[in-house]
């Protein structure tokens, strides 16, 4: 089967293909109703912390701002709800330390019309007034990283960028946010992309879609028609929908630009040296949605699914929605929930309590229960036997085996230096394939973490 | 309610360490019954003494806490089999009982266990039997012999501390010549006849002492390469690498060598290749690794068999290869991602992909102009190196 991919020509080498279990894909999204209270935490992104603008007290409209940035690697907050700032201080969080949060009490009978914007028109604008507009938006990349997107779509000086790369792959079993986004809300993905091209100055963009959603590529090509014969449209070939080979983890962005182009992005560049910018499906659309308005990002689209979720679905989640009004609302019997995972099963995180809230990064809310683990119980650790299935697997090219055995001695240094330790972006398909049942990716996040305090300690 | 939390993966995938070993077992079974049916009732003595002494030795390591793993795993059951199926059929009870609590003992046991061993194990029991008792060890008896499922070949049943009684006497009672049971690789070495291709394969024509058989062990070996239990990489390159030594001697003096396809098919090379040298724990994990341990294994063997007193190369060709895997994998270890000499260079990968150059647009509009142009990226220098503000 390898060799046969490699003469075909596809896609990025080795990598894995977990079950999809896409129970959500032909499910229309729905809209949650507003909690009583939502818990907005400051840290939401890579970057510095915002600061809140807001006192304990104040009447807040759905859509204001609540907190700003200063600094360049940070975007502003938007209140989610209309209602009244009640708390601003330590919330638990995902991780389980708790942090800095605004907790807004909800109206009553508070409408989703988001109140607060100025609708502009961009027609004359230049690539640095929509970059600006970006940042006051709050945008920051929804497929899971949550980097900020003024800061994604910056072109360095030398830099130039000629194509901007649409990650519509969703790799991850169970997630389908992005997929229905690109069918119910392709009209807006293309507006989106037309304002990430004009920021970054790129002539051509091009959607990349696993090929097991050719329903995304349908919709995305018929709006990219519809907005063709608009006056002052999209000029006929700038935009394409391309299907790229259904693989795990497909949705890297090297993987994606390997699979687009046959290029490898060199270690420790970033796709733009290829002159090249990536960016989410479900950014660019809710960036297609907000930018004309001039409002803020106050929701995202959540995949909430998993063996344990009786009306699985997806669902337009107000930013801050603790995690227990979510399930009760897609039908999850609390009580035989035995892990609840934010993001995919592959790379997502538990969740350390029910009160959590849903934050920009959080593409889906993934229910397992008792059972659905059940297979993962009895699993004993072998040692490593070295049948080689993980350096198969491994996109990056790595050797998890040796990295393993120097994790367990705990040779973090020589992983580092010799064994492309900062490679890794902890995928999973070391610890996914591992017939020994090792702990693969486990280990390299305890010896990345360690690295880097060591790399801080040491400056 | 109790919410667990787990580091990601949340999911895992099929493999397990029992299952990849149960399904070599499984695949060894055919391969074990036509053993069977070629040297009867004493091959099958034989297979059950020492897999039941190597069960036996694993289990008692495991209590005294010596090793990890347990017998649960089949691990060594594949050891026992492999190590049966290496030894004459004939080979005296109590000597396969020694083999198979060495091969245990010394060859894993005493490494770790599971996955720690450094050398095969079912080799390391059949060197220390090969040391401890040559006259055994060199005694095969004809194939297909009549009445082989009536009584045992005498020299089994050899009481504990016993030297086994010669054959010949039995043999010739058979009417049968006493030489008629040497192996092929020992009639090749000290008579000089060339066994013929449809004796080596199938062994039905005549009564030679040839092992399992070859075709079985090659059809057996790709069920498990299909099913992705072993890697294909080591046996192709064992036998590509034997075959090419063995033709280009064959090719230099036709007289003295053998032709290259007696070389690949007799002896214990077929089953060495595809079931002992591919022994997960001994042989290297990275791809380039594979080829150059499987390469050195081949080439090794056709040396030891041509140069050296011994009929036979394979054990101690793939007892040097394991000793060497380690070094192997060091210097073999494969390129990241984005770090080989494409990346650094630019060029795009084989052709089915987008143009890097924005000029052309299309994927169908790039394969209609310039169908075999490889582009270059139009990519400023060292712009990644630039601070992102």
């Amino acid at each position: 089967m390898k060799l046969l991919s490699y003469f075909r020509g596809e896609a990025f080498q080795r990598g894995v293909h977990p079950p999809s279990c896409k129970l959500t894909a032909a499910t229309k999204i729905r809209r949650l109703p507003f909690p009583a209270k939502v818990v907005v935490p400051l840290a939401q992104h890579i970057g510095k912390l915002p600061h809140p603008i807001v006192k304990v007290g104040q009447e807040v409209v759905r859509g204001e701002p609540i907190a700003r940035s200063d600094d360049w690697l940070s975007v502003p907050h938007h209140a989610p709800v209309t209602g009244v700032v009640e708390f601003i201080g330590l919330r638990p969080s995902a991780r389980g330390p708790w942090i800095e949060s605004i907790v807004i009490r909800a109206h009553p009978g508070a409408t989703q019309e988001d109140l607060w914007g100025q609708p502009r028109d961009f027609s004359g604008a230049s690539g640095g007034d929509i970059l600006q507009a970006i940042w006051d938006t709050g945008m920051v990349g929804l497929g899971g990283a949550a980097f900020p997107t003024h800061a994604k779509l910056t072109v360095p000086k030398q830099a130039k960028v000629h194509t901007l790369v649409v990650n519509g792959c969703e790799c991850e079993p169970y997630l389908t946010c992005d997929h229905r986004v690109m069918v119910e809300q392709a009209d807006d993905l293309v507006v989106g992309i037309r304002y990430a091209m004009r920021a970054t100055g790129a002539v051509r963009a091009i959607v990349g879609i696993e090929d097991n959603k050719p329903d995304a590529r349908a919709a995305i090509r018929a709006a990219i028609e519809r907005a063709g014969k608009a006056p002052g449209g999209v000029p006929e070939g700038e935009i394409h929908a391309e299907l790229v080979p259904t693989k795990y983890p497909q949705g890297s962005e090297k993987m994606l630009v390997m699979a687009l182009f046959g290029v490898e992005i060199p270690a420790g560049g970033l796709p733009v040296s290829l002159g090249m910018v990536v960016n989410n499906v479900g950014t660019l659309a809710a960036l297609g949605r907000l930018l004309p308005a001039g409002r803020g990002l106050t929701e995202r689209v959540v995949t909430v699914t998993g063996p344990g979720v009786a009306r699985p679905g997806d669902y337009i989640v107000p930013l801050g929605t603790p995690i227990r009004h979510v399930l009760e609302h897609a039908g999850a019997p609390g009580i035989d929930a035995r892990q609840i995972i934010l993001g995919g099963p592959m790379m997502g995180q538990s969740a350390a309590s029910l009160d959590v809230p849903v934050t920009k990064g959080v593409s889906g809310v993934l229910v397992m229960r008792g059972e659905d683990l059940a297979s993962r119980e009895g699993l004993r650790t072998y040692p490593c036997i070295k049948c080689a299935e993980c350096v198969e697997s491994c996109p990056m090219g790595l050797n998890p085996s040796q990295l393993g055995m120097l994790a367990a001695k705990r040779e973090y240094d020589l992983m580092g230096a010799h064994y492309h330790l900062g490679e890794c972006f902890e995928c999973g398909c070391c610890s996914y394939v591992c017939p020994s049942n090792i702990p693969l990716v486990q280990q390299f996040r305890v010896a990345k973490q360690i690295l880097r305090e060591k790399a801080i300690a040491a400056k | 309610m109790t919410i667990e939390i787990r580091s990601a993966p949340h999911i895992k995938g099929p493999k397990s360490v029992e299952q990849i070993m149960r399904h070599v077992v499984w695949s060894l079974l055919p391969v074990c019954a036509f053993y069977v049916f070629q040297y009867g009732l004493s091959a099958l003595a034989s297979m059950v003494v020492v897999t039941l002494s190597c069960l036996a030795t694993e289990r008692w390591m495991v209590r005294t806490g010596t090793q990890a793993g347990d017998i649960s795993d089949w691990s060594a059951v594949i050891t026992g089999l492999l190590l049966a199926l290496s030894l004459p059929p004939g080979f005296p009870l109590w000597m396969g009982a020694v083999a198979g609590c060495v091969a245990i003992a010394l060859g894993k046991a005493l490494f770790g266990g599971i996955g720690f061993n450094v050398f095969n194990p079912a080799l390391v029991g059949r060197a220390f039997v090969q040391a401890a008792f040559p006259q055994a060890i060199a005694t095969y008896t004809p194939s297909f012999l009549p009445g082989r499922f009536h009584e045992m070949i005498p020299t089994s049943m050899t009481p504990p501390l016993m030297r086994p009684e010669s054959v010949v006497a039995w043999l010739e009672a058979k009417q049968l010549d006493a030489l008629a049971g040497a192996t092929p690789l020992a009639k090749w070495k000290f008579e000089g006849i060339l066994a013929n291709a449809d004796e080596l394969l199938t062994s039905l024509s005549g009564h030679m002492a040839v092992g399992p058989s070859p075709v079985l062990i090659l059809a057996c070996g790709a069920y498990l390469a299909f099913r992705r239990f072993m890697d294909w990489r080591i046996p192709a390159a064992i036998l590509g690498s034997a075959g090419l030594t063995a033709w280009l001697l064959f090719a230099l003096s036709p007289e003295r060598f053998p032709n290259p396809f007696f070389m690949l098919f007799s002896g214990g090379l077929i089953l060495g290749a595809v079931y002992m040298a591919t022994d997960m724990a001994t042989s290297p994990v990275t791809p380039k690794g594979m080829w150059v341990y499987g390469a050195l294994i081949g080439l090794l063997t056709v040396i030891i068999r041509y140069y050296s007193g011994l009929p036979e190369g394979v054990m101690y060709a793939i007892l040097l290869g394991n000793a060497l895997s380690p070094l192997i994998e060091k210097i073999t270890q494969p390129t990241p991602f984005g770090k080989s000499a494409l990346a650094r260079l630019g060029h795009a990968k084989r052709g089915a992909s987008y143009p890097l150059h924005p000029g052309y647009i299309s994927r169908e509009e790039a394969h209609a102009v310039t169908p075999k142009k490889r582009f270059l990226p139009n990519k400023p220098k060292k712009a990644q190196k630039e601070p992102r503000e």
